[in-house]
């Protein structure tokens, strides 16, 4: 993995700052580095300003100072650029319930100006990578949560997007669908080379996955590196099972004092 | 955008609610139609012992002559338009909001503009639909019943009358877009829709003459004339009142004036010159109306679009 470290940087945070009305601070002079190939974890409570990080990366927030790039663009003043290249899985995903599988795939895949007979073929290779070949003409009322996942994970993949951002993406999946996806995930990653951005409380999934983690905690960035790197620092024994889990524990501690 | 105009049509053509207003639109066509028929048979044989003539404009009766008991044409659109579109609109926004899908939408490479703007269109094609398909059941069966064929000059005023429709409904789409901007839930957008409806179509001729009479004493002659032209000028806040007012005109060449006018002075107007008013004095008596139309109709959409575009959409 050290190999990572020389890899040019894919998505930078500067200052990057956003405050709510006047006085809640949802993020807080964010800097944040990201490197091309990377899986990079974003730990944190509810309500710590993952979503909110994610949203200003995506242009669809506008930070209230700081900037943010993804690649060369800047993420508020070029958003659609910065949208062509980053597939975003929002939290809670939702898709057209009246729409079979395939039809919302197609249309999402005609917002990102993909050829209509490239479609077609794309959408089948896509509903076979993530597990539901079977599936994509039901209407998407019918899905399970765990399929309308790997439905969103599909969705995200129709750009092809050099970065992907899953928000949440093993909320309330059954052991086994989170096993798969996982595999799914860490496949987008060693395969095709693509960065992801992952944000999540499971901190036990995250530890299997992620390159580097960052914790984030009031808006705060409190820690970030490798599991190796933080478990040092913090004093955490190498090896454990629950690394990650005690690592965040010790860092929520601290900051609490 | 072309891809989201043509998802969002695709949704309002595959909908139950575009069959309910389909319906509805067959059957106040239908109805009117019959209603139109049965007003034209008295009619339009004019009434000799008033002294009225048959009026020559027969063809256009077929839209705007009732038999006393149904209304016409015109009347229905200036009390159904509303709800049609209402139905096309009133959860435009924030149904995709509650289903998530508008998160994932802006996630695309599109401009934020361009998912309201799809939207609009789209509603905005169903109405030019369903307002060409109502005028054409009309004139198509109307045609075949009376074996009247329309002079040149009212197929024009049909046109006119057809795009006063669109631009009167497009209004209430426009009205109940922006709600659903602004509102969380579907169904208090379409409340509030209802609630402007009854408002604009009921209500005002109420509240209007409530304030006049409170305003003006009506012992005198100029308190009467102002209270009437206190009443007119506030009633056409409505767009409701301007449609009716201007297809009454377009479609009804023998309407002079739409201000107020004493017994005397309308003497005066139909002694003076006899028979009808020509199209493009019809259009001057109405323009301030389609352009009054059109700021309301413009006006909802920019208000819902720039709500749209600086309002922070976030996960269900």
């Amino acid at each position: 993995m050290g190999g990572k470290k020389d890899r040019e940087i894919l998505i930078r945070t500067d200052g990057l700052t956003k405050v709510y009305g006047n006085t809640i601070v949802a993020v807080s002079k964010l800097n944040l580095e990201v490197r091309k190939g990377e899986i990079f974890g974003l730990l944190g409570p509810n309500g710590a300003g993952k979503t909110t990080t994610i949203r200003m990366l995506l242009g669809m927030t506008e930070p209230t100072a700081g900037k943010a790039f993804i690649g060369e663009y800047d993420c508020t003043r070029n958003p659609i650029d910065v949208k062509r290249m980053t597939g975003y899985l929002p939290d809670n995903v939702g898709f057209y319930g009246d729409m079979s599988g395939k039809e919302n795939l197609r249309f999402t895949g005609r917002l990102n100006n993909i050829p209509e007979k490239e479609l077609g073929e794309k959408i089948d290779s896509l509903l076979e990578r993530v597990g539901i070949p079977d599936a994509g003409d039901q209407k998407v009322r019918t899905y399970s949560l765990g399929m309308k996942q790997r439905l969103g994970i599909a969705d995200v993949l129709i750009k092809d997007p050099h970065i992907i951002i899953l928000d949440e993406p093993t909320v309330g999946i059954d052991p086994e669908g989170v096993r798969q996806l996982i595999e799914i995930i860490l496949k987008l990653s060693h395969e095709d080379g693509r960065t992801l951005l992952i944000s999540s409380h499971q901190l036990y999934q995250m530890q299997q996955i992620c390159d580097r983690v960052g914790i984030f905690f009031q808006g705060k960035l409190v820690a970030c590196g490798s599991i190796e790197e933080l478990a040092s620092e913090s004093g955490v024994e190498q090896g454990r099972t629950d690394i990650l889990d005690e690592i965040y524990h010790r860092y929520f501690e601290r900051r609490e004092q | 955008m072309y891809a989201l105009y043509r998802k969002e049509l695709a949704d309002h053509v595959d909908s139950v609610r575009f069959l309910i207003i389909l319906i509805i639109a067959f059957l106040l066509a239908g109805v009117s139609l019959y209603s139109a028929l049965g007003g034209i048979a008295t009619a339009g044989q004019g009434d000799a012992s008033q002294g009225i003539a048959p009026t020559p404009f027969t063809f256009l009766q077929l839209f705007v002559q009732s038999n006393g008991t149904i209304p016409s044409l015109a009347s229905f659109i200036a009390l159904v338009g509303p709800i049609i579109g209402l139905l096309l609109g009133f959860d435009a926004i924030n149904s995709e909001k509650n289903a998530g899908t508008l998160n994932r939408l802006l996630a695309q490479p599109i401009y934020r503009d361009a998912v309201i703007n799809g939207k609009f269109l789209a509603g905005l094609t169903v109405v030019v639909i369903i307002v060409a398909g109502m005028v054409l059941i009309v004139s198509g069966v109307g045609l075949f019943r009376t074996g009247i064929p329309p002079t040149g000059e009212e197929v024009m005023r049909l046109l006119v009358f057809a795009v006063f429709s669109i631009v009167y409904i497009a209004f209430w789409l426009g009205l109940s877009i922006l709600l659903s901007v602004v509102t969380r839930s579907a169904a208090t957008s379409a409340l509030l829709v209802v609630a402007v409806w009854l408002l604009f179509a009921f209500f005002i001729s109420l509240i209007s003459s409530g304030i006049a009479g409170a305003l003006y004493s009506p012992d005198t002659v100029t308190g009467l004339e102002g209270a009437a032209t206190f009443q007119q000028s506030f009633d056409r806040i409505s767009p409701t009142i301007l449609y009716s007012e201007s297809v009454g005109t377009i479609l009804d060449p023998t309407v002079r004036t739409l201000g107020i006018t004493s017994v005397a002075q309308y003497d005066q107007l139909s002694a003076g010159v006899a028979g009808v008013l020509p199209m493009s004095q019809s259009l001057l008596l109405v323009w301030p109306h389609l352009v009054g139309m059109i700021a309301l109709m413009l006006g909802a959409f920019a208000i819902s679009y720039i709500v749209f575009m600086k309002q922070e959409i976030r996960g269900a």
